[in-house]
């Protein structure tokens, strides 16, 4: 049953051997994220929380705590399958070799990612095969900077810029949704080598400029954390100060599920916030050189921000022909405006976005800050309430149809 | 401080050089413990290099370092679980106040009474269990018994550390007559009755470590909860060492069911003659010494009905188990608790305030947890497609403590006859002649990946090495 999934993201699995475990309460009480629960048959680990610190596998007495499974992304054994098992399950053939695997670090961020969702979500079934992981830690890609442009004004209260990498000769196929890995150079306070960033790419499969071997990205400036606090990004600094011609490490490309529909007449409902933009840039961009092929579906787009000088690709954006796009704009922190948010307008257009969720061509892609789900969430339900439709019944048959996508940071 | 200096003459994450009038009353019990070590650990033991676990920090990482040792080299030592900030009383009457740093004078005996008694088990079961190391069955089984051993002695220091770090003089002396008592000794008997018994083969020590040890995790996890916080502190890091003593027992037990299986289907039998002529341990005579430990284990837990043990929890001293995880006041005013007693002849129920049945509450905590653990054990036998199935016996059955003492109780709960109890104690209780049976079996296998024909192979070696690695060198 696992085995059957193509694309295939492979993950290493943490589980724990109910033949062996005597139910000690050891793991569950040393895990420092709470990962591991139990019923009254099994103790159990939840890979959404799991961030493999190996805390708990020292202090098992009886060495069931180590057990490793591949899996695909996008099938992990879930807690009631767990709570089931009189024996392990064997390892399936996934048909890709040890090395495919997706270090579990990458695996962590995406799950944490895309929990808004509520579960994993099968790609939309026209997707295009993705590639991944076929650069590693070890191996990284190096790109070199061709272009770093400012997608923000002078004046704005944040740095957001567009950065263009190439590969050169080497082979780095993305499509639109899937993310790329930045290793930053030098190491933590701790002397530790930095972790990997995920940028999701902003560009389409062929290409920034098509047919040469690049990508973009849509990379903020980060200098404050989510609580206020201010706090300099490895990362999205060093991203943010490079120049042309520089060499940056590449890890991934990663991502199976937050992939684009190819069919003709399928159609596109993004919500995004900041640089959650870029994988709805890139999707958009694709559709947009594809004009010409009149392949029909609608696209509709949902953009806030806080201002529109803070707002990225605001100008290239107003350019699109209405009849390709309906956009809209939802401005937070505009001088003699009341506060407009993405949900608030997801609500002002209930009955076009209510049509949307019906059609089932029509693919919904969620990203942005982490603060954007619960307003997201909330809008969708009580739209749903207005046309008769149950969202808490909908949502999970259209992850299960591939048709929603979220992800946040 | 978690950090575990051991450089110091006893390891310990207590700054004990910072208070030299305790550094120096422990080191001059060392030598004292040391002796009873040699005396009364492992026989013949002490020259061997065992492949021990260790903890070198108290922090996950760190508990479990794995190497040779000998074991009167091993770091014994004081390590307390890393503390709370703001630790707070929550249940009984000091609901809600500040933990306890120091001993509450007017609970100072009874806390006494407590650390004593958790700590006369911990030598206890090192000198019921030292001659096993004689019969075992293989290396890898060795090596689990003196893991156990040289842990119940680590669990000896941490109530030492108490004793002499809050109860003065008294404390002192009740440290040293934690090395004088002896199990089974008529004039100077360890505390607790199941602590006095024989421990004398391999099936024995796996059924004493499944279930009696699960006693001692039961009452672990009772005083981790207790408002007095070094005695919370302790016996939390205690547990995470107790885990390894139950699953040497569940596992020792599920080989040897494994391995009876096994005989059984070369055999195409179930006559217990027949699979005692091919070597192996017949299921009913390992129902019998379940029935056995089970029951002396159930007594331990006290009388249904104790002043003492309401006493103790609302003075905040012994809790419930996973009391932190219970959604009720905490306080058990009103709080009733049935309670089991016997009534022209049948087994009833009555409501009892819950404050004066904590030890029934205790006790059936702990029988759920040990039912579970039979569940898997029989999962051994379906899964060899063997229809035979162990039970639990009621928990009134073969009772010497509280009010079921008196009454004669058949496995399966039935009030019976003093005749009647002759009649079948015989199917009921290992029999002199079962242990005899069993004792013939118990002859030494040392080699590396050699096993004794009784029991089968563990799935996975210890701290992931191969089955047939060398876990003890005898030099």
């Amino acid at each position: 049953m696992k085995a059957d999934v193509a694309p295939t993201e492979v993950i290493r699995q943490h589980l724990i051997d109910p033949e062996i475990c005597i139910r000690c309460n050891t793991c569950e009480e040393t895990c420092p994220v709470h990962a591991i629960s139990h019923d009254g048959r099994n103790y159990v680990v939840d890979a959404a929380i799991c961030e493999g610190c190996n805390a708990c596998i020292s202090p098992c007495p009886t060495g069931s705590i180590d057990n490793w499974r591949q899996v695909s992304l996008t099938k992990v054994y879930t807690l009631d399958e767990q709570f089931a098992w009189d024996v392990l399950p064997v390892q399936e053939d996934l048909g890709v070799d040890a090395a495919a695997e997706i270090p579990q670090e990458i695996a962590r961020i995406t799950a944490d990612a895309s929990a808004g969702q509520g579960g994993a979500a099968p790609p939309p079934w026209s997707a295009a095969h993705p590639y991944v992981n076929l650069h590693t830690q070890a191996l990284p890609a190096i790109a070199t900077v061709t272009g770093n442009y400012a997608l923000t004004a002078e004046d704005a209260s944040s740095d957001i810029r567009h950065i263009v990498l190439d590969f050169g000769a080497t082979a780095f196929p993305v499509l639109e949704g899937q993310t790329i890995g930045i290793v930053p150079p030098g190491t933590d306070a701790q002397g530790r080598p930095h972790f990997v960033r995920l940028y999701s790419v902003a560009s389409p499969r062929e290409g920034e400029r098509p047919r040469y071997n690049n990508v973009a990205l849509t990379v903020k400036r980060v200098t404050a954390d989510h609580a206020g606090q201010a706090v300099k990004g490895v990362a999205s600094n060093y991203l943010c100060d490079l120049s042309k011609g520089d060499a940056v490490k590449i890890v991934g490309p990663f991502g199976t599920s937050f992939l684009m529909p190819n069919h003709p007449g399928s159609s596109l409902l993004m919500i995004c916030t900041g640089t959650g933009s870029a994988p709805m840039r890139a999707m958009t961009e694709r559709r947009r050189r594809r004009i010409a092929q009149k392949e029909g579906g609608e696209l509709m787009l949902f953009f806030g921000a806080r201002a529109p000088e803070e707002l990225p690709y605001f100008g290239p954006l107003l350019k699109l022909p209405r009849d390709f796009i309906d956009i809209n704009f939802a401005f937070s922190r505009v001088p003699g405006q009341p506060k407009h948010y993405v949900q608030d307008l997801i609500r002002r257009r209930g009955d076009d976005v209510a049509r949307l969720l019906r059609d089932d061509q029509c693919y919904i892609y969620v990203c942005g800050l982490r603060g954007m789900e619960e307003g997201v969430a909330e809008a969708f339900r009580d739209l749903c309430r207005e046309h008769a439709m149950d969202w808490d019944a909908l949502l999970p048959e259209l992850r299960s149809k591939g048709r929603y996508h979220l992800e946040t940071y | 401080m978690t950090s575990i200096d051991y450089s110091e003459k006893i390891p310990n994450n207590v700054d004990l050089a910072g208070d030299r009038t305790l550094q120096r009353a422990l080191e001059q019990w060392q030598p004292n413990f040391l002796n009873w070590w040699s005396d009364m650990g492992p026989d013949g033991s002490q020259n061997f290099d065992v492949y021990l676990r260790t903890a070198v920090s108290v922090e996950p990482g760190g508990w479990a370092h794995f190497d040779h040792v000998k074991m009167p080299d091993y770091r014994w030592g004081i390590f307390l679980a890393p503390a709370e900030t703001d630790r707070r009383i929550h249940f009984g009457e000091h609901l809600g106040e500040p933990a306890w740093q120091d001993v509450p004078g007017e609970h100072r005996a009874n806390l006494r009474r407590i650390i004593v008694t958790q700590g006369d088990t911990e030598p206890a079961s090192v000198e019921q269990q030292r001659h096993l190391g004689l019969t075992c069955p293989s290396q890898y089984d060795l090596r689990n018994l003196f893991q156990v051993n040289v842990e119940e002695g680590r669990h000896l220091w941490a109530m030492v550390y108490l004793l002499h770090r809050y109860f003065g003089r008294d404390g002192r002396e009740e440290a040293e007559e934690l090395l004088q008592r002896r199990s089974g000794d008529t004039d100077n008997p360890r505390i607790l009755g199941a602590f006095n018994e024989k421990t004398p083969d391999w099936l024995a020590f796996f059924m004493f470590t499944y279930f009696t040890d699960r006693d001692g995790k039961f009452q672990l996890c009772a005083l981790a909860e207790s408002g007095f916080d070094p005695l919370a502190r302790t016996t939390k890091f205690m547990l995470t060492e107790e885990a390894h003593h139950m699953f040497v027992g569940e596992s020792g037990v599920a080989r040897i069911l494994q391995r009876t299986c096994e005989i059984m289907k070369q055999q195409a039998t179930d006559d217990p003659a027949r699979i005692r002529a091919a070597g192996a341990i017949d299921l009913p005579t390992i129902q019998r010494y379940l029935n056995f430990h089970f029951s002396v284990t159930v007594d331990l837990f006290g009388a249904d009905q104790s002043s003492n043990a309401a006493i103790f929890y609302n003075a905040g001293l012994k809790g419930r188990f996973e009391e932190g995880k219970r959604a009720d006041d905490h306080r058990l005013r009103d709080a009733q608790y049935d309670i089991l007693e016997a009534v022209d002849g049948r087994l009833a129920e009555r409501a009892a305030p819950m404050q004066n049945a904590l030890n029934e509450v205790l006790r059936d905590d702990y029988i759920k947890d040990s039912v579970s653990g039979i569940g898997r054990w029989n999962k051994v036998m379906e899964k060899a497609g063997i229809a035979t199935r162990l039970t639990v016996p009621h928990k009134a059955f073969n009772r010497k403590i509280g009010t079921l003492a008196s009454t004669r109780v058949s496995p399966d709960g039935r009030v019976v006859s003093e005749a009647d109890w002759a009649e079948h104690e015989r199917e009921w209780l290992a029999t002199p002649e079962d242990r005899a049976f069993v004792a013939s079996l118990m002859g030494r296998v040392v080699e590396p990946g050699r096993f004794a024909n009784w029991i089968a192979p563990p799935s996975i070696g210890i701290n992931k090495q191969p089955i047939d690695f060398q876990y003890v060198r005898f030099n």
